[in-house]
């Protein structure tokens, strides 16, 4: 019988090897915190929701998952945060490109060094968006009037990827526009609905239903293609149909925003490990591409060397804009 | 009255068994986190939404606004048996229905304020259903100017309405200012007054603040005062809570007057801490008994009350059809409406009528399952005044600890919050007046922000302020709010020749 048997258990040792080679590797033994970098009903706050929701339903982990927002200064409260709890891996931090760009240009008591990276899970495009009743039909048009008149373009936080977006139309497009930051994409929308500005460059979700209840429009996207068709948004029209910027005289080929996903510093690479695996499996559900649907957002996953580029590539491109503009700090 | 019949369908759908114990659920656990300080409906909302992603869109929004009544009733109830305000909101609330509950009255200023909570929401609801379009438009015509006249005339409201020395009242306004300016600065991005402290980048919590300032700082008072220092032998009758109640529509003037302003403000979106302190002030400048203010005064508590939820009840109509957020609470429904796949905007109306006008019948039948549920429980609460002082002290100070830490799981907002009680008490003992400082701490960033984004657009003249005549009727009311004692005071010279006091340069000091 010797010879069968050991075969067998070699067989089962191998097989539970490939199967299950987290076994091996770390896992978690308590309460997982998850922080959102932003205040409730948020962007940021939705996705760490939606990934605890995802993660409880299929039982990704036996460990319970609290999320914590900690949205205070922009975010910068949720990253200090993560950046003294160093070496705890139950603190999973849930931002956006915020954490490189932030301690670019004010004096924020952290840095994304101190974090450790997981994982780049949405990205969120931008548009051009103008009041329903204005006259400009195309970016072309927009850009035109702007050289002579005075715009008022609006969006979120000072000095942030919205306003980024702006320089970078004002210097493309050789025009001046006066930037006022309001709290949040929903208070911009609100305000160009009431012809207080006359544009943003809210993402989609910002700004569906504005877009649906006809007192705003978007004219162009700031992506290399239009955005996949899905369903239609008012009665003629959906996100498909909306040109990209470059096609309209607008050459801004790529911005966006991504959601990031990070782990405080100085964890193991195992730690690091347990959790791209784990937003891997979440991922890949239906209930995340429904998430990704709603939100009109793109799926993309992007970790470790692909990440980090990724980060570089923002950060160099962000550090010139943001140069130019005199923000950086120190 | 296409809206009426709109609504009786709506009730068909809000009346039904399994939605009535959704409202019971809610309302019961409302109360709950409303009474305890620093969870709040914010916190309760949130940590409730992930149990309605399998519910109906109908019935989850049930359930949360549900429990967003019962914590507007329950942070109340701290307020006013142990001065510690559950919500930003029922700050204003303490100023009266703390020293009633202390004059062993604490069932008539629970029934009280219940009673014109219940009436604020009710006419907020009926804004609701029959003004929705009207009321989507009126919220739009709001740009930065016309935020910075409504919080001016907060401020004027109340400033300078007498109680304390003006001048001690600029001094705690500014004080107020100083300490709504730390952290992020959303104009100009950058981080102020953290004096080195990394964590402060997060801004000083609204909530941590009040409760340092009110259950700390009126705990250390106590402590000194001897005659605090036993239970009020109050006596628990169930006939008072209906006399209470009863003697409500003698001040039909203040309920009504309340629920205006608590409209106005919930719609612009001044929010529901703006609208109860600019009812409480304006009721002291108006009231007969103005000057009793302070002491336990009826009006004192209905005021702010009836305010507070006539102002959170018309937050939810920008939400629903702007898809702008009247209330932290409101911020955090419309994060669950985004989720079960509603979109929160001018479609809503159109697209999502079962939902809609679900959710208004639902705010009628749940208010009165809510108002229903809390007299109830006033003899309950009202007992807890019974307890000795030697064993609720210590049970404040856990309360309030707990409270603080539990805002965001943090040990620096638990060392604020006690630096805080420090000021209460300092403030106290020197006669500052507490009330200008919360006030300038909750909407002194926002009219900054306001100011500065006016200046912004017009880029730095002051006539944005007058450039229509919404905006020129804000600022000239509030002008005429601030300078209104000084004319009465001039008038009373001219009558008869008073001793001179500094009031008149204060006054002006306010201005500037």
């Amino acid at each position: 019988m010797g010879g069968t048997s050991k075969l067998l258990l070699c067989a089962a040792a191998s097989v539970l090897a490939g199967t299950m080679p987290a076994l091996s590797a770390w896992q978690p033994q308590k309460p997982i915190e998850f922080i959102a970098t932003a205040g409730p009903g948020g962007g940021t706050d939705n996705i760490a929701r939606a990934v605890q929701n995802i993660i409880t339903k299929y039982k990704l982990t036996d460990q319970p998952i609290v999320v914590v927002n900690k949205g205070g200064g922009s975010g910068a409260e949720g990253y200090v945060y993560g950046k003294a709890s160093a070496g705890d891996p139950y603190k999973v931090i849930f931002g956006t490109s915020n954490a490189w760009q932030q301690p670019l240009v004010s004096k924020v008591a952290f840095n994304y060094t101190d974090l450790t990276p997981i994982a780049a899970m949405a990205q969120d495009e931008f548009l051009l968006w103008v009041k329903q009743d204005s006259p400009f039909k195309t970016a072309g048009d927009y850009l035109k009037a702007a050289a002579s008149g005075d715009f008022k373009m609006g969006g979120a936080q000072s000095k942030d990827t919205d306003e980024v977006l702006t320089r970078m139309i004002e210097k493309t497009g050789k025009v001046k526009l006066t930037y006022i930051p309001f709290k949040s994409g929903a208070e911009t929308a609100v305000q160009l609905a009431g012809g207080h500005l006359d544009s943003h460059v809210n993402n989609p979700s910002e700004s569906l239903g504005q877009w649906r209840g006809g007192t705003q429009r978007p004219l162009c996207v700031f992506s290399p293609k239009r955005l996949p068709q899905g369903a239609k948004v008012t009665a003629t029209e959906g996100w498909g149909d909306v040109p990209t910027c470059a096609e309209q005289g607008l050459d801004i080929k790529q911005y966006e925003q991504p959601r990031t996903v990070w782990l405080p510093g100085k964890v193991t690479p195992d730690q690091a490990a347990f959790y791209v695996d784990l937003m891997k499996k979440v991922q890949a559900t239906p209930e995340w591409k429904d998430y990704i649907e709603k939100t009109s957002q793109v799926d993309t996953f992007l970790t470790g060397a692909e990440f980090d580029k990724f980060i570089k590539e923002d950060l160099e491109h962000v550090k010139q804009v943001a140069g130019e503009q005199g923000w950086l700090v120190k | 009255m296409d809206n009426l019949s709109e609504l009786l369908h709506g009730f068909t759908i809000a009346v039904t068994v399994p939605h009535l114990a959704l409202m019971v659920v809610g309302v019961l656990l409302g109360i709950l986190v409303g009474v305890l300080p620093g969870l709040g409906a914010p916190n309760g909302v949130s940590l409730l939404l992930p149990l309605t992603f399998g519910m109906q869109p109908v019935s989850a929004i049930i359930l949360l606004s549900s429990m967003y009544w019962g914590a507007l009733f329950g942070g109340s109830v701290t307020s006013i048996l142990f001065n510690i305000p559950g919500e930003p909101s029922s700050v204003a609330t303490t100023f009266d229905g703390y020293p009633m509950a202390r004059d062993g009255r604490p069932t008539t200023a629970l029934a009280t304020a219940f009673g014109s909570a219940a009436f604020g929401a009710l006419i907020g609801v009926i804004l609701i259903t029959f003004l929705a379009s009207w009321v989507a438009q009126v919220a739009l015509a709001f740009g930065p100017a016309e935020y910075f006249a409504v919080y001016f005339l907060a401020f004027a409201s109340f400033v300078g309405m007498g109680g304390a020395a003006p001048i001690k009242t600029v001094v705690a306004l500014a004080i107020g200012f100083a300490i709504a300016a730390i952290g992020i600065d959303t104009v100009s991005g950058s981080v102020r007054l953290t004096m080195g402290v990394d964590e402060l980048v997060k801004g000083v919590n609204f909530v941590v603040a009040v409760m340092g300032l009110f259950g700390i700082g009126e705990l250390l008072v106590a402590v000194e005062e001897e005659f605090h220092a036993r239970a009020v032998s109050s006596k628990i009758d169930w006939r008072e809570v209906f006399r209470a109640v009863g003697r409500l529509p003698r001040h039909s003037v203040a309920l009504l007057r309340s629920a205006a302003i608590g409209c106005w403000m919930g719609i612009t979106p001044g929010g529901p801490t703006a609208a109860s302190f600019m009812s409480y002030g304006i009721a002291r400048r108006f009231s007969r008994r103005g000057r009793y203010f302070g002491t336990g005064e009826v009006e004192g508590i209905i005021s702010p009350e009836t305010a507070d939820h006539a102002a959170g009840t018309s937050a939810l109509l920008p939400m629903l059809s702007l898809g702008i957020p009247g209330s932290a609470t409101a911020a955090v429904m419309m994060g669950g409406l985004m989720i079960w796949g509603l979109n929160p905007g001018p479609m809503l109306f159109v697209d999502q009528k079962d939902f809609v006008w679900g959710l208004i019948a639902s705010m009628y039948v749940g208010n009165i399952v809510a108002v229903a549920l809390v007299l109830l429980t006033v003899p309950v609460f009202a007992a807890l005044m019974r307890i000795p002082f030697v064993i609720i002290a210590p049970l404040i100070v856990i309360i309030c600890v707990v409270g603080a830490y539990s805002v965001s799981n943090s040990y620096l907002d638990v060392v604020t919050m006690l630096g805080f009680g420090i000021v209460g008490y300092l403030f106290k003992k020197l006669f500052y007046p507490l009330a200008p400082l919360v006030l300038a701490i909750v909407i002194g960033d926002k009219a900054e922000d306001a100011f500065r984004q006016s200046m912004l657009m017009s880029k730095g003249s002051l006539g944005i302020f007058f450039a229509n005549k919404l905006v020129t009727c804000l600022i000239v009311g509030g002008v005429a709010l601030l300078l209104l004692p000084l004319v009465l005071q001039l008038a009373r010279l001219l009558h008869k020749p008073a001793p001179p006091t500094n009031e008149t340069t204060a006054q002006e000091k306010v201005i500037i």
